[in-house]
């Protein structure tokens, strides 16, 4: 992890915004969303983070100063108690990040001979987890829109939410259903002052990559903490916009080039 | 589980207004009762899954302890509370036959599911206590988050999710009981209002429990409800009432709220502590109407609507509800009462009458425009 001070001035500017604002990340305890912790750790924000392992949450919150939650943003049950905490701890929200994503079946198996319950798997988690959180979580970013903080919940796409690959069935739908229903919250609910964004942060050397492709060159992928200084310079920025009443296009496939131009 | 889809669809409305009179209208027409220009205001308090199971140590006996007013100052932390206790029974057995809990004295323990409490005090009356979550706050807001369970009445028999104690707006979990006006404000009215030109603000109420079962501390409540109103609420309301638009409570917890930070025109922005009883004879000084669920006579809420409409109107009110079958619970049909008019607040409720040419619409029975 980088800390601030090396970065350069024009950095600093951009991630500014981010100080004292309240952020909830779902999977925060591996790969991007692990990173994303620890970036926005150090950008000055309030971090929650949820993730299933009870001691690895309590690891990552202790060694990044951040709130850990212990929950399964697949199970229906788990959404309020984990909304409860998120918002008990940081007393609201202005971010929200799904991040938390599941493969579907493990290894990449063709959809035709994929189980229907693997398919349920990566709904609940990819889909239905994500609406339900943030149906919890609606009220308190339309308060945090209403006061000038601006409210922003980034949702973490993929490139299989756009291309047809082989072998990426569940997962691939999954995604493009997320990705569509951001598109319409982004619709629906900008007269709120909410802002939606979909970011594909890209292929990445993170265990769901290994799981995907286990024979992958990792010196092939980016390394999380890069895609997370990406996806928080997006996050930056969008704030900034929303603050301003500014509306921004939800897909932040294209823009999200020239961020990685700028950042890096 | 009284899931959200089901909660009643066909929702009932009656109005009355500031001369007194009375009509019927769907819910989803609360818009066409309201002007361009009126600022509604929403408590946006998320509810606490405030009902605990557990045992106490000393004798055993099996206690549900329902967390009933914040002690802690900082309503992120979770770990003092003034609590009532019942003993064993739940909330299918209305709260007036509810047995007494064990004797409970200072220094007691209670084991909650996962969390250690200790009776730091009693507060004069056997069933009511403050009381210490022991550990730190992660560690009581995951058990709370886990163990806890909305308080609910036996007029309910289906055990309430606590997504189903949550409205539409809630943020901040700091409420006991839902602020059950707020139902009403789903994304769909939200939008209907903006198309009117009728701006929606929220505050965050700590709103408390409507009912103990128990005369004696029936008469304390509600407990002193710690609240917050953002800034922009508080500009929100003076721009409101500068262009002559009427303030629109949603719940009486607003009404406290905005009552207890206000002065004539305006509101303090801030957090502070609502802790005085709105009752007929309180003046209003920032709220024109109320929306609110139909509370029964003789507790604290109903003595808060008579603050906004006199005996005769309050009489012709709970006649029309008993006669036209309004469902009376906290996910049953809603009131929107203005203030009424007389001579002593002439000068507050020039703008307070609801729009003629609608309630004439009502009353020949014309759909809603």
């Amino acid at each position: 992890m980088k800390s601030g001070h090396h970065d350069s001035l024009r950095q600093r500017e951009r991630r500014d915004p981010l100080r004292g604002v309240r952020v909830a990340i779902t999977g925060g305890t591996s790969g991007l969303g692990l990173a994303l912790v620890r970036e926005l750790a150090a950008c000055g924000a309030h971090v929650a983070f949820v993730a299933r392992d009870g001691q690895r949450v309590a690891r990552i919150a202790a060694a990044t100063g951040t709130h850990g939650v212990i929950g399964d943003v697949a199970r229906k049950d788990d959404i309020h108690p984990i909304a409860l905490q998120i918002l008990g701890r940081l007393g609201g929200l202005d971010i929200l990040i799904n991040n938390a994503s599941s493969l579907g079946p493990s290894p990449l198996r063709p959809l035709a001979d994929t189980e229907c319950e693997d398919f349920e798997v990566a709904l609940a988690t990819n889909v239905l987890g994500p609406f339900r959180l943030t149906r919890a979580l609606l009220g308190a970013l339309a308060a945090s829109a209403r006061d000038g903080t601006g409210a922003v919940v980034l949702n973490i796409s993929s490139d299989a939410a756009i291309n047809a690959y082989a072998g990426w069935g569940a997962y691939g739908a999954s995604k493009a259903a997320l990705h569509h229903m951001t598109r319409i919250w982004h619709e629906e609910l900008a007269p709120s002052g909410i802002d939606f964004a979909s970011v594909d942060p890209g292929d990445m050397d993170t265990p769901l990559h290994a799981q995907a492709l286990p024979d992958a060159d990792p010196a092939t992928l980016q390394q999380p903490a890069d895609a997370a200084r990406v996806v928080t310079a997006v996050l930056a920025q969008r704030l900034t916009a929303a603050r301003n009443r500014r509306r921004l296009p939800v897909d932040e496939g294209a823009r999200a080039a020239g961020v990685v131009a700028a950042v890096r | 589980m009284i899931a959200a889809h089901q909660r009643i669809p066909d929702a009932k409305l009656l109005v009355i207004d500031a001369d007194g009179s009375l009509v019927t209208a769907p819910r989803t027409a609360l818009v066409d009762f309201l002007r361009r220009g009126d600022l509604v205001v929403a408590n946006d308090a998320a509810t606490l899954p405030a009902s605990l199971r557990g045992v106490h140590q000393p004798s055993g006996a099996i206690v549900e302890v329902r967390l009933a007013g914040w002690r802690a100052r900082d309503l992120r932390d979770p770990r003092h509370w003034t609590a009532i206790v019942f003993g064993d029974g739940d909330f299918r057995m209305r709260t007036e036959d509810r047995p007494l809990p064990p004797a409970l004295d200072r220094g007691d323990r209670l084991q909650l599911g996962p969390l250690d409490a200790i009776v730091t005090d009693t507060l004069g009356h056997p069933r009511l206590v403050a009381l210490t979550l022991k550990g730190s706050v992660e560690h009581v807001w995951a058990g709370i988050a886990r163990h806890g369970r909305p308080i609910q009445y036996a007029h309910v028999p289906q055990p309430l999710a606590l997504w189903d104690a949550w409205t539409p707006l809630a943020g901040p979990p700091v409420a006991f009981e839902p602020p059950s006006a707020g139902f009403a404000v789903d994304w769909q009215l939200q939008d209907t209002m903006r198309n009117h030109g009728i701006d929606l603000v929220t505050l965050t109420h700590a709103a408390g429990i409507s009912s103990t079962g128990d005369a004696a501390l029936d008469a304390r409540l509600p407990f002193p409800e710690p609240y917050v109103i953002p800034s922009a609420t508080a500009r929100a309301v003076r721009r409101a009432k500068l262009r002559g638009g009427r303030i629109v409570a949603i719940g009486t917890s607003v009404v406290r709220a905005l009552e207890h930070a206000g002065a004539p025109g305006r509101v303090r922005a801030g957090m502070n502590v609502a802790d005085q009883r709105i009752t007929a004879a309180t003046a209003l000084r920032v709220v024109d109407m109320i929306v609110s669920g139909t509370h029964e006579p003789g507790t604290s809420h109903h003595d808060l609507l008579r603050a906004f409409a006199g005996d005769a109107a309050m009489g012709a009110m709970n006649a029309t509800l008993d006669a036209g079958g309004f469902r009376t619970h906290e996910f049953g049909d809603s009131v929107l009462i203005a203030r009424q008019r007389v001579a002593s607040n002439a000068e507050y409720s020039r703008h307070s009458g609801v729009d003629r040419g609608m309630r004439s619409a009502y009353l020949v029975g014309r759909a809603p425009g």
